[in-house]
């Protein structure tokens, strides 16, 4: 079997490219595709301690469908503010949207 | 009802009258004076059912009657208190019932009873008279007096105060009762208080009683100090007295008993006005007239006497003691007798009266001669209180003079603004002339003679210095009656108001009638068995009885002519030269004997206000005023202000504005302002800055934690 750590090491590349592309993308859109990919990396690990641990022991996988379900309403919630900047604003690049300073 | 009974119930009527009255009655006068003197009837007929049983009490003496009842708590003991009536009581309940009695009668008809409201009276000053209307004619009658309620209150309270004095098996009570009648004496002094003379007549009157009472306190604490008990039959046991006597006091070589005696002797000298503290009596006379009857001839100056005769037996035990007691009264007798020859306020004249008789039975008690010292305080209550009451109707009458006149410059108690009053006012005449008859011991008739006889008889035997002071006394004081008598009632009218003058009421003339008779009277119950002719005729009663209040009854002294001769001359004698100096006598100028040291009192109110009152005034007002409250305790309260205020000032100065306002208040908004203000351009708004400065800042931290805490 493949050894946990290979696991955690995927993992930790896969949220690391999410959170590059978090901070270094310029669309918003982008952004959130980040955001996605380090939430995907977050499940990976969750399965992959589940099935190392205690298997009849499903909390692992009742957190990871839990974290679908957020990442999928978030996602639709996220696209929904896109979309409305995008009509107020014309714009969809993140460092034009900054009306939250002083 | 048993004895021991009434005799309780003796001083409560008054008592009860007084609340009665200032608490509901007092705007009615009819009802208030009705309680009052419904009151002093009931204290009356207790006092007259005790003191006809007393007569049917074989060796009364021995067995008198008491009752007593357990009142404070000591420790293992009970303080008693009680009422005791023994010989010397009843005689004395006797005399206080009936002189009580008569007064608040008499107050009635003074205090214009009936009379319409005065036109402009005030309370507090005595009335001015009304005008009434009349057939058309309008003339000015006397008018009641507007405090008329609150004087028969404040008698009824005096009343209860001397019943009380009288029936105490103690001196605790004794005292109490004493002090009862010191407050009213000051009340009823100041009755008027609207007169600057009666106030300070009043205050002289309390503080100089005052001197009296603080000793006789000291006296009493000391006699319970000694003996554990102030019940009178306790201390004087055989026992016990000789204890006192034996024990010396450390004092100037005085036993016990002789210390006590004297200082218990002192406060007899303050109430009964004895030299040096007599100043207040004459003052007292401010007071209404029938005050100056009960109060100040009557019954309280008599209940200094009293106390000196119940202690006589402890005052016996110490020779030296009893010289002071006698050295005060005979010089008491004398000294007042010559100041009252050249007064001439006829109630002052009474006043120095007063306290020359009163120096009388002093000195009786001073050389031993109780029984002659009982028989003259008797005595001299009814007759002085009649001269009292006898002098208020003619003030009465003249104040009605005055009135007709509508001259208020006539002072209606100047002697010598009176004259002829013998046809207007006839009663209140034949009843003075038996009191001053008496006063001056006209012989055989009067009582006064017999009393004042047996006193100048057992001095006689006793001590003859003091036998020829009281002689003299005696002389004077036939001469001082006389010539009140002459310049009051004999001759012309001297002023338009002495000829408009005329009856009083029969509220006041009774009382008069009344203790005429007893003026009289009484003396016949003490005529010495071995009198020439008269003695024998009526048994020596009074000897008999009061000398049983004795536990060693004392012997009648032989029969002298030598005094008895006195007793005659210096009467008979005084009165005929009184007539004959002043019957001519028309004005103070006419009077030769008004001399400048009689008429200012041997100026002994001058050495006073030079010796006691300036320098207490002056230290008044230099060292307590100036130093004591102006400098010390002001001075502590000025320094106090500003430094409190310049101890506030450097704490805002030094403390709250730098510190508190500067550094704390401004100095957190400054930090906070300032710290904003650098840290807002942090504040971009872009969304992948904060999150890479969270990103750098958890990295940061996690290593801090992982190297420097879970390491």
């Amino acid at each position: 079997m493949v050894p946990l750590s290979w696991y955690l090491i995927f993992s930790a590349i896969l949220f690391s490219i999410g959170l590059f592309g978090v901070l270094s993308r310029r669309n918003l859109v982008a952004i959130l595709l980040g955001i996605e990919l380090m939430l995907n990396s977050v499940n990976v690990n969750l399965a992959a301690f589940w099935r190392y641990g205690t298997v009849t022991n499903i909390t692992g996988q009742v957190f990871a469908i839990i974290v679908f379900a957020v990442a999928a309403a978030e996602v639709s919630v996220g696209l929904a503010l896109v979309i409305s900047v995008y009509r107020k604003r014309n714009t969809v690049i993140a460092d034009e949207i900054d009306m939250l300073k002083f | 009802m048993s004895t021991e009974t009434i005799i309780w119930l003796i001083p409560l009527p008054p008592a009860l009258a007084f609340f009665l009255i200032v608490l509901f009655t007092n705007r009615n006068k009819a009802l208030s004076h009705t309680i009052a003197i419904g009151a002093a009837l009931l204290s009356w007929l207790g006092s007259m059912i005790v003191f006809a049983r007393a007569l049917g009490v074989e060796h009364f003496g021995e067995h008198p009657f008491e009752s007593s009842i357990n009142w404070l708590p000591l420790a293992g003991s009970w303080f008693k208190i009680g009422v005791l009536v023994d010989p010397l009581t009843a005689l004395t309940l006797f005399f206080v019932a009936w002189t009580v009695l008569m007064i608040f009668i008499y107050s009635v008809g003074y205090h214009n009873f009936g009379q319409p409201e005065g036109d402009h009276d005030q309370k507090g000053l005595p009335p001015h008279g009304a005008t009434v209307e009349e057939h058309g004619n309008k003339h000015v009658v006397p008018s009641v007096e507007p405090m008329y309620s609150r004087f028969f209150a404040f008698i009824g309270l005096f009343a209860f105060g001397m019943f009380t004095l009288v029936v105490s098996d103690n001196l605790l009570t004794l005292f109490i009762g004493w002090e009862i009648m010191g407050l009213c004496s000051y009340l009823l002094i100041g009755f008027w208080h609207g007169k600057k003379s009666a106030r300070d007549a009043a205050v002289k009157a309390f503080l100089t009683t005052r001197v009296g009472d603080v000793f006789m306190l000291l006296g009493i604490a000391y006699l319970y100090s000694v003996t554990g008990t102030l019940s009178f039959r306790e201390i004087f046991t055989e026992t016990t007295l000789h204890a006192l006597q034996l024990i010396p006091s450390g004092v100037l070589g005085f036993s016990t008993a002789g210390l006590i005696g004297l200082l218990l002797f002192i406060g007899t000298v303050g109430k009964s006005a004895q030299f040096p503290l007599h100043v207040w009596l004459p003052d007292a006379m401010e007071g209404p007239t029938p005050v100056s009857a009960m109060i100040h001839a009557a019954t309280m100056v008599s209940a200094g006497v009293y106390t000196v005769i119940r202690m006589f037996p402890l005052l016996s035990l110490d020779a030296q003691t009893m010289s002071v007691v006698a050295f005060i009264g005979a010089f008491t007798a004398l000294f007042a007798a010559t100041i009252a020859l050249a007064q001439n306020d006829i109630k002052r004249v009474l006043a120095y009266s007063t306290i020359s008789q009163l120096g009388f039975m002093i000195a009786a008690l001073g050389i031993g001669a109780y029984i002659a010292a009982i028989f003259h305080l008797i005595t001299h209550a009814f007759f002085k209180a009649l001269l009292f009451l006898g002098s208020g109707s003619v003030i009465h009458g003249m104040e009605h003079g005055v009135l007709h006149t509508g001259n208020h410059k006539v002072d209606p108690q100047d002697m010598f603004n009176m004259g002829g009053l013998k046809s207007k006012m006839p009663i209140t005449f034949w009843t003075f002339l038996i009191g001053g008859f008496a006063l001056s011991g006209f012989p055989i008739v009067t009582a006064g003679f017999w009393s004042k006889d047996e006193i100048l008889a057992d001095a006689f035997a006793h001590n003859l210095p003091v036998f020829i002071t009281l002689a003299i006394a005696a002389f004077l004081t036939a001469f001082y009656t006389m010539r009140q008598i002459t310049l009051t009632f004999l001759g012309e009218p001297r002023t338009e108001e002495a000829s408009h003058a005329h009856e009083t009421p029969w509220t006041m003339t009774f009382p008069l009638l009344v203790l005429s008779v007893l003026a009289i009277g009484y003396g016949w119950l003490g005529i010495p068995e071995d009198f020439p002719i008269l003695g024998g005729l009526l048994p020596n009663w009074l000897h008999e009885f009061a000398g049983a209040t004795l536990a060693h009854h004392p012997e009648a002294g032989e029969f002298h002519p030598v005094p008895l001769l006195t007793s005659f001359i210096v009467a008979l004698g005084g009165l005929a030269l009184g007539y004959l100096m002043y019957r001519n006598v028309n004005s103070s100028a006419e009077d030769k004997l008004q001399f400048g040291f009689l008429k200012n009192k041997y100026y002994v109110d001058e050495i006073y206000e030079a010796v006691f009152i300036k320098p207490v005034t002056w230290f008044a007002d230099k060292a307590v005023y100036q130093i004591m409250d102006k400098g010390f305790i002001d001075g502590i309260l000025h320094l106090f202000g500003p430094g409190t205020q310049g101890i506030g000032d450097a704490i805002r100065n030094y403390f709250d504005l730098p510190f508190i306002n500067r550094f704390l208040g401004d100095g957190s908004a400054n930090v906070t302002y300032f710290s904003g203000e650098k840290l807002r351009v942090i504040q971009t708004g872009r969304i992948q800055q904060y999150l890479m400065l969270a990103l750098i800042l958890f990295i940061a931290i996690g290593a801090v934690l992982y190297f420097f805490v879970f390491a």
